[in-house]
């Protein structure tokens, strides 16, 4: 712990401080419990609708597709026409995110795996925590039911997000996080994605489908309750 | 390759850059994009300069306390069932990272983009102690199969051009037809995909570099816009974060607010495509992540910058912006520095990190047109610092007795402004009778460093400071 020491010493001997300081140490312990916001872009501050279109219209700049869907319970045959639209085995892999789950899969010729990806899946399926209407982002949360290696492996990630699950700023997601996980906690890994995968490291053009994902499908679901049900 | 330091001999590095014509050819293509694509991000973001200044202040807040913030991320990182280790020189830290990989049995080890790891020469130690090192950022990857070193801090291979990678691939991409036809830039990104594909899915150990930590939670954040970082931390066994003292922020909202002006200085993105935030190792019931994860923070002379005139330079986020902004940088390309970190923030940074004596032409690789500072997301007042840099040099006579002989012959006219007013004005008549035919000199005595390589245009008669005198008149 020899470099420990001496890096916090050198860090002090420059700042010209103990450490010990009762202001700095209150400073930073208030920093730390109140996390203030700072200055958050007027962009995403919109109501409702309009926070969604901005999302699809970001999201559609980053060149990921979109679709609107009614309700969750529409999401397994919406999937399985834009497999059949876009030439593809009716096969995919998906975590077990109950909301997932609920979905009536059995109702479409879909071949559906659960569980994470060991690089050979053309199709994943992810259900998102919430989306960011500012930049079009994906937020996604690791843990059992979402394995992480689904959002970089498949060649077509399709990722569903709750039309109400969409928020005007990355703050919003946070303080969401925070009441859900509790102060300075948080899931293993927290991925934001905007678009499908891309490089420009050859002569800057930029081409996608680097080593994620060539192709990033968004489902935006609607909460119309007239749908069937299952169960 | 282990970045061989060659800043001592910047001049003719440059020179040679110059009559490179391929290196010329990528250059070129390259200048126009990144400026126009900030540009145009800047634009669609009314408040994007007021969240430069909220950048700099989170930064400076967080530099103003840096031991208490790295000490609550250590917590952290503990409590999440990471492991923190902290390497004062590039040899510990490289010491750190070979135990880790030697302890998780590795043989393949992959690597996400990290200028950490070009500063501790990691792959040839990492090679030699019998792993193999595989760079997955596209651009990393082509200039490792080509033994080079990066010359851009966010686009290393960006001093190459299409038909070099194309040679690189068929050279190293044995097993392939030699007769497939590679002429797309798609079929080059398509045929590195395979290959690399494999490569992250038989990894021992992941090693990736740190845009930011985070006290609050103790995060690491990578940024990426090909997916290749995520690969590599989250298919191996172990993940190595590799990681230098000043990346601490305080909290998810502060570095909400840096990742807001990074992606835009950089590229030109509203967000990069990949913003991932790791916290610890795989937990309970996750069926894949890292079953380890290290962060080794790095010193290396960074703490020796807090409270001297360099200290703003620890706020850099290394977007690339002043390089691809900088008039030099754009005609020499990044190799001419002659280590890790080129264009205006290597200026500063390099001498504080190997010595202003290795590094002594660097700072003055400048123009002073001030594009550096007037771009830098977190508004580092960086022609200032390459003057501070001049000084010492200066202070420490590590300056030619020609350059300082010529200082002191200019100092006694500028001490004496009527003699100076004086000499001038003798001066500039003579050479604007003597360069009146031609318009130019094509040689002059005491001047051959400027006119070997361009003409000098004569005087049109006058100084400045005559014109100066007629004007306010």
């Amino acid at each position: 712990m020899r470099g420990r020491a001496e890096i916090f010493a050198n860090i002090r001997r420059g700042l010209g401080v103990g450490g010990r300081e009762a202001p700095r140490q209150l400073a930073v312990a208030q920093r730390l419990a109140t996390a203030p916001r700072g200055l958050v872009p007027a962009r995403g501050q919109l109501a409702p609708e309009a926070r969604v279109a901005l999302f699809l219209d970001m999201a559609i700049g980053a060149q990921a597709t979109v679709e609107d869907v009614a309700s969750p319970h529409d999401v397994p045959a919406a999937i399985a026409d834009l497999l059949r639209r876009h030439n593809l085995a009716p096969r995919l892999r998906r975590g077990a995110d109950p909301r997932l789950d609920a979905m009536p899969w059995g109702e479409t010729a879909l071949e559906v795996a659960i569980g994470p990806s060991a690089g050979h899946d053309e199709v994943a399926v992810s259900h998102a925590a919430a989306g960011v209407a500012e930049t079009g982002t994906l937020v996604m949360l690791s843990g059992p039911e979402n394995p992480s290696t689904l959002n970089f492996l498949p060649d077509l990630h399709i990722v569903a997000v709750r039309r109400a699950d969409i928020a005007p700023d990355y703050e919003t997601v946070w303080e969401a996080l925070r009441a859900r996980y509790g102060i300075g906690q948080l899931p293993r890994t927290v991925n934001w994605i905007t678009g499908p995968s891309r490089s420009a490291d050859i002569e800057q053009r930029l081409l996608l489908g680097a080593h994620g994902p060539r192709r990033l499908h968004v489902l935006v679901i609607g909460d119309d309750t007239s749908a069937p049900r299952p169960g | 390759m282990t970045v061989v330091l060659t800043s001592p001999a910047f001049k003719d590095n440059a020179r040679s850059a110059l009559a490179d014509d391929q290196l010329q050819r990528a250059l070129k293509n390259a200048q126009g994009g990144f400026v126009h694509k900030r540009a145009t991000a800047r634009e669609r973001l009314p408040e994007f300069d007021a969240l430069r200044d909220s950048a700099r202040d989170i930064k400076n807040h967080a530099l103003a306390h840096l031991d208490l913030y790295l000490e609550a991320y250590e917590a952290r990182v503990a409590a999440s069932g990471g492991h923190v280790h902290w390497a004062e020189t590039a040899a510990d830290a490289r010491a750190i990272v070979l135990d880790l990989c030697r302890r998780a049995g590795a043989r393949r080890v992959t690597k996400g983009k990290s200028m950490i790891a070009e500063e501790i020469a990691l792959n040839d130690h990492l090679e030699a102690a019998g792993f193999e090192p595989v760079e997955t950022d596209l651009g990393e990857y082509i200039i490792q199969l080509r033994n080079e070193t990066p010359s851009h801090i966010i686009a290393p291979a960006v001093h190459l051009n299409r038909d070099q990678v194309e040679a690189e691939f068929r050279r190293v991409h044995t097993g392939l037809p030699a007769d497939r036809d590679l002429e797309a830039p798609e079929t080059l990104l398509a045929e590195a995909r395979d290959v690399l594909r494999e490569k992250f899915l038989s990894a021992d150990v992941g090693i990736t570099g740190a845009n930011f930590l985070v006290a609050e939670t103790g995060t690491s954040i990578i940024v990426t816009n090909e997916g290749n970082g995520d690969l590599t931390q989250i298919l191996p066994r172990v993940h190595i974060v590799l990681a230098s003292i000043e990346k601490v922020v305080p909290t998810l909202n502060d570095v909400s607010q840096l990742l807001r002006v990074l992606a835009r200085s950089a590229t030109g993105q509203d967000l990069s495509v990949y913003t991932t935030f790791s916290t610890g190792p795989r937990r309970p019931g996750d069926l894949d992540g890292p079953e380890e994860y290290h962060v080794v923070i790095l010193d290396n002379g960074r703490s020796a910058m807090l409270g001297s005139e360099f200290q703003d330079m620890l706020r850099c986020i290394r977007c690339g912006a002043c390089m691809n902004h900088c008039p030099v940088y754009q005609n020499v390309g990044g190799h001419a520095y002659g280590w890790v970190y080129p264009g205006p923030m290597g200026a500063v940074l390099t001498p504080a990190l190997v010595g202003i004596d290795k590094a002594r032409h660097l700072p003055n690789a400048s123009t002073f047109c001030g594009r550096c500072e007037e771009v830098c997301p977190v508004r580092i007042p960086l022609p200032g610092m390459m003057r501070h840099w001049r000084e010492r040099a200066f202070e420490r006579a590590l300056n030619p007795a020609t350059e300082r002989g010529g200082l002191a012959f200019w100092a006694f006219f500028a001490a004496r402004p009527r003699l100076y007013g004086l000499v001038t004005r003798l001066g500039m008549g003579a050479l604007h009778l003597l360069g009146r035919r031609a318009g130019r000199f094509a040689s002059l005595p005491f001047a051959g460093g400027w006119t070997k390589v361009r003409d000098l245009p004569a005087p049109q008669g006058g100084t400045f400071q005559s014109q100066w005198r007629r004007a306010r008149r």
